[in-house]
């Protein structure tokens, strides 16, 4: 037993508020660092602060699906994919607004000409579902043919960038008109339109918080979270008592798939309204990276939805920050990546304290 | 509890007639039957491999038999899965822990039946039902959001046991639930158990000590080879009964003793202090001695034993290895001629997916091919004199490790030592989970080690030996030393000492 004063500290190392306190405090030091060292205070006008919080949502909406799939000792590599897929096919259904030929006739789709307020829907509901089946589709093989998670996302990493390009057919899909759905993440309260200050946040990152809540709610809450902590902690003890496991990976991989959705609808509306099937590459790398910052292990078993926010956030800080300091790019790439091995080193030190 | 029955003439708890179970060409069952009453402890004794474990798996419904019938309270049970056997009230306590280290207590003792309403987990109830049984092991202090992880082991082994009993299970099952306990738990665990069996649930209880099967159990059922050997009431039965049946032939010998003669000091430790523990030890070993440590579990002997091995660092102190003192590091051991076996044979011990040849050359892979190269088949030729020595059963040295069978994966670890010709070998927990027959060859083989055969040019190694079973040191053992919060008492002769003043050195009673 150790003795009782280095217990003491011991406990706090290990307790949830200090872990959170900790990424907090890490958040507020990049921050602190890019703010004073931009000149003339550009990086905390109220334009920068939205920007990087437009930059960092993208991240951040498919860090929630991650965060679900790290906990239950999981990995999604396909998720930069299934963004590109959402963003071309949310393009491709408003595409069907185009006028067609038709036997040498130009008509435009019926439906679309009597309902032209419904397009946009479809197009969203067509995107986020054909991500949610292509997570979906990632959990059925890893549960069905047993094969490791890593395998199988990096095949369907290939493959849904492949249908992506497929159905743009391999090229950039503009829309004809300009609906909604280009604008969910547009500047708000630091937009030169008036009318469109009051919102605060862009629609996107409302949107982006309201997801999150609901994740965090199922993640603590519900029988499912509960299971998803259980399976990554240790998958043998969650099927020896009982927890449908492979149904509860299933819904974890179509849950990130359905974030990713989310994410592309974003991602959609960030790049101006393009259909641009090579969009979001390397995305994956990005948005593991803001799970494992925020606390998540890849051996399972840890993660918190707040602690990835808090990721994705350091990671979009590091982006703008590096870019307003005139970083060239591979600089920026090479301190992100030792960003991320001082967090998880930092953790490790941390848990090693513990024990 | 609703179905409390109190007499054991009343209709049998549990039937199972003519269990058979295949995996491909094996036969792990062959028609085994099995009776439980209401109130009752039944033994299930066996060696390692006698189907203990696959009829524990059907009846818990992890498993399904291929033939025969199982009846509870009279009405037909088939789990189909684990959730299935624990609706039915039938819990299991397996070997290894089976805990989900980040989960809360509470999340643990309930995980997979947590009240709730609809998705929405009912967190009030789950707090009282888990405290309920927290009570009930006798872990009353314990905060039911404390997280697993952060538990002692002989904490995590009652917070499995509080798992089964907040389940109100008629049927108990426990395979090996006191290999990582203390004394004191172990009483406390009786306790419960016979709490329980006054309560009307019906147990089974698996283990490999017998002593424990006598003391807690009031009937035994033997199964080896598939097959249901023997059963009876275990007041009527001697030991050597027992063991009869479970390996099928007397054992005359449990622990022999060749005449053994010392030699020169391989090994003498000064003052060696760990982290923690241990703390200021000091021993010397000759050749041709088997030394014991006994002590409770987390009294230091496990640290004290990687301290010498240089796996945990070294406060101050001294180890020397035959007259020269390095820097502590596993290699320079290895170099220097000591050996050491993990009690964690599949964490530690061995890279259970490599084959046994990989595993016994690990440690001295020189001269196993022209210049520096590794040559699989000198691997396997180097392995096969210890393969066929020891004795291991086995297929083929090429054959993974994890093929084989508890006891045997203990010889490989062993026969690692013997590839890389250490003088000093030093054993931690060397027959733990594995059976009596196991176990016989294995004293046997310490036996011929210590004693040597300088006929045949085979010097006397010197072993260093921790275990928690203390027959088996006061049986085999020169001498033996006992941990106690990480300080150990002089080596005595092993006449010296008998059960009952170890247990007490143990737990720091002179």
């Amino acid at each position: 037993m150790l003795d009782a004063k280095s217990n003491n500290t011991s406990v706090i190392f290990q307790s949830a508020w200090f872990n959170l306190l900790s990424r907090f405090i890490a958040l507020l030091a990049v921050f602190l660092f890019f703010a004073l060292l931009v000149e003339d205070g550009k990086f905390y006008t109220l334009r920068n602060l939205e920007n990087i919080i437009r930059q960092s949502a993208v991240y951040a909406t498919a860090a929630l699906g991650m965060t679900l799939v790290i906990i239950a000792a999981g990995i999604d590599l396909s998720i930069g994919s299934i963004i590109a897929l959402a963003v071309v096919t949310v393009a491709w259904t408003l595409n069907l607004h185009q006028t067609v030929i038709i036997n040498g006739q130009t008509q435009s789709l019926a439906l679309i000409e009597k309902w032209p307020v419904l397009l946009p829907i479809c197009a969203v509901i067509a995107g986020v579902l054909a991500a949610t089946l292509a997570g979906a589709a990632n959990g059925v093989m890893i549960t069905g043919i047993r094969l490791a998670p890593f395998i199988v996302t990096l095949g369907t990493m290939g493959i849904f960038r492949g249908l992506a390009k497929g159905i743009s057919k391999e090229r950039d899909i503009y829309p004809p008109s300009d609906t909604w759905i280009s604008r969910i993440m547009d500047p708000t309260i630091s937009s030169p339109d008036a009318s469109r200050n009051w919102m605060i946040f862009p629609p996107g990152i409302w949107m982006l918080l309201l997801a999150a809540v609901a994740a965090a709610f199922i993640l603590r809450y519900t029988r499912l979270g509960r299971h998803i902590y259980a399976i990554g902690s240790n998958e043998e003890t969650a099927r020896l008592c009982g927890v449908p496991v492979n149904r509860v990976k299933i819904i974890v991989y179509m849950l990130a798939g359905f974030f990713a959705g989310l994410a592309g609808l974003m991602q959609f509306s960030y790049i101006s309204g393009i259909g641009q099937p090579t969009t979001a590459v390397a995305y994956e790398l990005f948005v593991i990276a803001a799970v494992v910052i925020g606390g998540g292990s890849l051996m399972g078993g840890e993660g918190t939805i707040l602690g990835s926010l808090i990721g994705a956030l350091i990671i979009g800080i590091l982006y703008m920050g590096g870019q307003q300091m005139g970083w060239p790019k591979w600089v920026q790439e090479m301190v992100i990546g030792a960003i991320i091995i001082i967090a998880v080193a930092l953790d490790q030190f941390r848990h090693r304290k513990m024990h | 509890m609703a179905d409390c029955e109190m007499s054991t003439q009343a209709a049998p708890r549990l039937e199972m007639e003519g269990i058979n179970k295949s995996f491909g060409a094996t036969a792990a069952l062959r028609g085994v039957n099995l009776t439980l009453f209401p109130g009752e402890v039944l033994a299930l004794i066996g060696e390692n491999g006698a189907g203990k474990s696959t009829l524990m798996k059907i009846l818990s419904g992890a498993l399904l038999p291929d033939t025969g019938t199982i009846r509870l309270d009279r009405k037909a049970y088939q789990p189909r899965n684990p959730l299935h056997a624990r609706a039915s009230s039938v819990a299991m306590i397996y070997q290894e822990l089976s805990l989900a280290p980040h989960l809360s207590v509470m999340e643990n003792i309930l995980l997979g039946i947590e009240p709730a309403h609809g998705p929405l987990i009912r967190w009030g109830e789950m707090r009282r039902r888990a405290v309920e049984a927290l009570v009930q092991v006798g872990l009353d202090g314990l905060s039911p959001d404390c997280q697993v992880r952060k538990l002692s082991i002989a904490q995590q082994q009652l917070v499995e046991i509080a798992r089964a009993v907040a389940l109100n299970c008629r049927l108990l099952v426990l395979d090996e639930p006191t290999s990582s306990l203390t004394q004191t738990d172990i009483e406390k665990l009786f306790a419960l158990i016979r709490r329980l069996r006054g309560e009307g649930v019906s147990i089974i209880y698996i283990s490999h000590f017998l002593e424990e099967v006598r003391e807690i159990s009031d009937r035994f059922t033997v199964l080896r080879d598939g097959q249901t050997v023997g059963y009876g009431d275990t007041t009527d039965t001697t030991d050597e009964q027992l063991i009869a049946m479970m390996v099928g032939r007397e054992v005359e010998d449990l622990y022999p003793r060749s005449a053994r003669k010392t030699g020169e000091t391989v090994l003498e430790i000064k003052g060696l202090s760990g982290a923690v523990k241990p703390d200021d030890v000091h021993l010397t070993l000759k050749r041709g001695e088997i030394l014991g440590i006994a002590g409770l579990v987390g009294s230091g002997r496990t640290e004290f034993m990687r301290a010498i091995f240089g796996l945990d660092p070294i406060r101050c102190g001294d180890v020397t290895i035959n007259g020269v003192s390095e820097a502590a590091n596993p290699y320079s051991r290895w170099m220097q001629g000591a050996g050491f076996v993990s009690e964690d044979r599949k964490a530690e011990g061995l890279a259970v997916g490599l084959s046994l040849a990989d595993n016994i050359t690990l440690p001295r892979l020189q001269k196993l091919g022209p210049w520096k190269m590794v040559l699989p088949s000198r691997q396997i030729s180097a392995s096969q004199p210890w393969i066929e020595k020891i004795p291991i059963k086995c297929q083929s040295a090429a054959q993974t490790v994890q093929s084989l069978s508890g006891g045997n994966q203990q010889k490989v670890a062993i026969a690692r030592l013997l590839h890389a010709d250490v003088d000093i070998l030093l054993l931690d927990e060397p027959t733990r989970g594995i059976d009596v027959g196991s176990k016989a060859q294995i004293y046997r083989l310490i036996d011929t080690l210590a004693a040597g055969d300088p006929g045949q040019g085979r010097s006397s190694k010197a072993i260093l030996m921790v275990s928690s079973y203390l027959p088996e040191l006061l049986g085999i053992c020169d001498r033996i030393a006992v941990m106690c919060r990480g300080r150990l008492t002089p080596a005595l002769p092993v006449t010296e000492w008998t059960e009952h003043t170890l247990m007490a050195a143990a737990i720091g009673k002179e």
